[in-house]
């Protein structure tokens, strides 16, 4: 019934000798949202980086155990990375636009394959926005500097640029923290529609946020896995009593 | 004994007007003295005809020529070597001890007396290479002398890049020379072209290395291996071996007041870009 997109196999991470990750399996399923909750330094965005190999870039990271991506260990040496990140795409905490256009901003990812045909980056500039919930406000304003965008704006044109690169999965590292409520309805109900065509990642530090979007929800604590199940589950018989407290605030 | 803190407020106030004013003090007086002398000898002939007479008739026109050429040779050769090494040292390697010595050495380049650049430019292209003295052979030796400025302010300028635009572009899937070419460098760009001005501003200015390495004849130059005179050299000789003073003073406005108009000029465009981008 429901299709596993992602298997983690003991993935453990470490930065130098510091392990980060501490023996985590789990497995996120086709078309879900799953929320990841948990306290600071508990190891939620480390856990994205390594699903796209991000974490790469970072001098001294190490990882072990598998992740298999539609059954592909993505950490197999033959694995085109840079076609893993466009399958995977992230959106970060904080709203980090390129110092370009709106335009350019979106088809950044485009570009790079060499795709230039200007009807076709039109094409995926609106669409895009559209699926974003940017386009109404920015269809005017589409060749000026997305540094002059809000910044609610911004993080929906972050959402809007992973989307242009087709991805079959988007991570999003905690893309509501520096906005307003507003801002992070207007984020959330994106999630819920784009839910149909993409499997979703959701990294937050609010956990009413995964409650109110989260298919699945699961809690990470100093780079343990502590629990996953359904997010009802989690949030009103959660199996352990470190996630209880959490939730219900007695920590972090 | 202690001063009372009004006092002493005064006081260095006082004295660090003093200082910055002396700076500012001394570059006037430079383009007054400069100018006063130079000026009435500027003239469209002046700039449009070659020195007759090693220098005591007609104008500047070869000297002109000939440090635009060497000029260009030395930031052609510098820039790409210059900012490639920034690259290198910025975004694909760790800091180590390679690369710390790499920037050591650069450094030590940059210390190094002009004079030690031109011997070094005779030496190796003028003899060893067989350009003989020439813009080829006073270009080249010019380009190692700027390259350190060019090393040292680009990789500053790529390193201020922030850290974010680079994780998007690879997440966004870019390669890291695609991050390179299309993020890193264009928001470094106005870093980098504050170090190739300077640069050129030290080569357009620079004597010891020309007079070793590009000679000194007034023809005007027809090829690379021409030997030839740049406004700075034609300045020194004009002035040392008491040619003619008031056309050395001619010669040093032009030399002024060119670098003067594309500091101004370069500026005005970085002005322009980094508003257009942001």
């Amino acid at each position: 019934m429901k299709q596993v997109a992602i298997r983690v196999e003991n993935l453990s991470h470490f930065y130098g000798s510091h392990q980060s990750l501490k023996n985590i399996s789990l497995e996120i399923y086709r078309n879900e949202i799953l929320g990841i909750i948990g306290p600071a330094k508990s190891g939620k965005s480390t856990f994205l980086a390594c699903l796209n190999r991000l974490n790469d870039l970072i001098p001294g990271s190490r990882v072990e155990g598998r992740i298999l991506v539609d059954g592909e260990d993505i950490y197999s040496p033959e694995v085109d990375v840079v076609a893993l990140r466009r399958k995977l795409g992230i959106v970060f905490a904080t709203p980090v636009p390129l110092p370009l256009t709106i335009y350019e901003n979106i088809v950044y990812g485009v570009r790079l394959l060499g795709r230039n045909n200007r009807k076709e980056l039109d094409w995926i500039v609106e669409d895009s926005l559209e699926k974003a919930g940017l386009w109404n406000e920015v269809k005017d304003r589409l060749h000026t500097s997305a540094l002059k965008l809000s910044g609610g704006q911004q993080q929906r044109l972050c959402i809007a640029r992973v989307l242009a690169l087709k991805p079959q999965f988007i991570m999003l590292d905690e893309p509501t923290s520096g906005l307003d409520p507003i801002s992070t309805m207007k984020i959330e109900d994106s999630l819920r529609t784009l839910k149909k065509d993409y499997t979703i990642i959701l990294v937050t530090n609010n956990t009413k946020q995964a409650a109110r979007v989260a298919d699945r929800t699961a809690f990470f604590l100093m780079g343990e896995l502590v629990e996953i199940d359904e997010t009802p589950v989690v949030f009103t018989r959660p199996a352990d009593k470190r996630t209880e407290d959490y939730i219900l605030g007695r920590f972090g | 004994m202690r001063i009372s803190p009004k006092i002493e407020q005064k006081l260095v106030q006082v004295v660090l007007y003093t200082f910055t004013s002396t700076a500012i003090i001394i570059l006037i007086f430079i383009l007054a003295v400069i100018f006063k002398n130079g000026i009435p000898q500027l003239s469209l002939e002046f700039l449009t005809r070659n020195p007759a007479d090693m220098g005591r008739e007609g104008g500047i026109l070869s000297t002109i020529v000939a440090t635009i050429f060497l000029t260009f040779i030395a930031l052609l050769v510098a820039t790409p070597l210059g900012v490639g090494t920034a690259i290198y040292l910025t975004e694909y390697t760790v800091e180590s001890r390679v690369t710390r010595i790499i920037r050591f050495g650069a450094e030590c380049l940059a210390g190094i007396p002009s004079i030690i650049f031109g011997l070094f430019g005779f030496i190796l292209f003028v003899n060893k290479l067989g350009f003989g003295w020439s813009i080829l052979s006073g270009g080249l030796t010019l380009a190692f002398m700027v390259l350190p400025t060019i090393i040292r302010t680009s990789e500053e300028a790529i390193k201020a890049v922030p850290h974010a635009y680079r994780l998007v572009s690879f997440s966004l899937g870019s390669t890291r020379w695609q991050s390179v070419t299309r993020v890193v460098l264009p928001s470094a760009l106005p870093g980098i072209v504050t170090g190739v001005i300077l640069s050129i501003g030290r080569s357009i200015g620079e004597t010891a290395v020309v007079i070793f390495t590009a000679g000194s004849a007034l023809r005007m130059p027809t090829s690379l291996f021409s030997s030839s005179r740049t406004m700075a050299v034609h300045f020194y000789i004009l002035a040392k071996e008491g040619v003619s003073m008031p056309k050395a003073y001619g010669t040093a406005a032009v030399l002024v007041i060119s670098i003067l108009i594309i500091n101004i000029v370069t500026y005005y465009l970085m002005e322009k870009y980094i508003r257009r981008k942001s």
